[in-house]
């Protein structure tokens, strides 16, 4: 399994410096590690989350914002009328609840449709492995800095530590 | 016609009045006519004008805001975008930044689309962000005020809400001319 704390420096090891977003149980130990740190600005819904990260973007920062896939949903329209047709970047931490059928009923069908959803909406996507890790996020800094997308790592149960162990 | 509809100063003055008062700094306009007419009045290199993600400016204008603490950073918004993403207002309030000032355009309807009511006639926005904890919010209804006002707030820590209300006159003003993408390069160059 993946330290939050680990998860954190990699991030930071790209140069990622603005980290925003809403939370998830997947991603608590992430969270927590970055409020440790002070570098996490919570925002109250997941579009106000890539709006700020994407006004951070334009100010020079590189951000990141964390969320459930539902949040994916609530962010859609900015994603896609900000981030896509702006050509701004920004690396979507994305917890994948619902992952293989087995998790609360409100979660099954976005888990589901989840790698469909973000193929649609032209965001390339890449599910995050201890084994992996390593070029995992490589792909990411490359996607960010050669696209100018939003980008989306997504993270499944038991990959990174969280909160309750 | 509500008492007050008969002397109100249209949008397009209102932004012609804070322009004047504004130099170099980060501007995030809200899509539709509000980014249209601020680019006939004034084009400048700082403006970021909006096509879409609507209810997002002070959420962008948040975020120019956070990193770099040290410019004072307008947004220009509208009441049905502030209804739309009231939740930055709570956001803008707890995180409390100095250097954010949220001027709304308050004509009560959704002018862009064809002057559809609102809710902001009952809702008084200003008072939403004041509960939510700006520091300042302010309610003008006329240009002589929102010049006081809004030279008040650009000397003072915010978070501020300039509330201007304003009638439903749309000037004729063309879209945004740049391409998105270029609007993001020459924004970013500018407030570098």
């Amino acid at each position: 399994m993946i330290d939050g704390d680990e998860f954190v420096q990699s991030l930071q090891a790209m140069g990622v410096n603005f980290f925003t977003g809403v939370p998830d149980s997947i991603l608590g130990g992430i969270i927590a590690e970055l409020m440790n740190r002070g570098l996490y600005i919570p925002a109250v819904r997941e579009d106000e989350a890539v709006g700020m990260a994407a006004g951070a973007y334009m100010a020079g920062k590189m951000p990141a914002v964390l969320m459930q896939n539902s949040g994916l949903g609530t962010s859609l329209n900015t994603l896609i009328s900000l981030n896509m047709i702006y050509r701004q970047p920004c690396i979507l931490i994305v917890s994948w609840r619902g992952y293989g059928g087995k998790d609360a009923p409100e979660h099954l069908i976005m888990g589901q449709v989840l790698p469909q959803f973000l193929d649609t909406m032209t965001i390339p996507h890449r599910t995050l492995s201890e084994k992996t890790a390593k070029e995992d996020f490589a792909w990411v800094a490359d996607i960010y800095h050669n696209r100018r997308i939003p980008v989306a790592l997504l993270i499944t149960k038991g990959v990174v530590r969280g909160l309750h162990p | 016609m509500k008492p007050e509809e008969g002397t109100l100063i249209s949008r397009a003055q209102a932004i012609g009045a804070l322009l004047e008062l504004l130099t170099d700094q980060p501007v995030i306009v809200c899509n539709g006519f509000p980014s249209r007419e601020t680019q006939k009045i004034a084009d400048r290199p700082t403006h970021f004008y909006m096509i879409g993600s609507m209810g997002n400016a002070p959420a962008i204008a948040l975020g120019v805001a956070l990193a770099k603490p040290d410019k004072q950073v307008v947004t220009f918004d509208g009441d049905g975008n502030v209804l739309m993403g009231m939740g930055t207002l709570a956001t803008v309030g707890a995180l409390k930044p100095k250097n954010f000032i949220h001027v709304v355009f308050d004509n009560e309807v959704y002018g862009t689309t064809g002057n559809q009511p609102t809710i902001s006639n009952v809702v008084p926005l200003e008072k939403v962000a004041k509960a939510a904890g700006y520091v300042n919010a302010v309610r003008v209804l006329d240009r002589e005020d929102l010049v006081y006002e809004f030279r008040e707030l650009l000397k003072k820590d915010g978070p501020s809400m300039l509330l201007i209300k304003v009638n439903e006159f749309q000037e004729e003003a063309e879209r945004i001319a740049l391409d998105p993408p270029d609007l993001t390069k020459r924004f970013m160059k500018a407030i570098e």
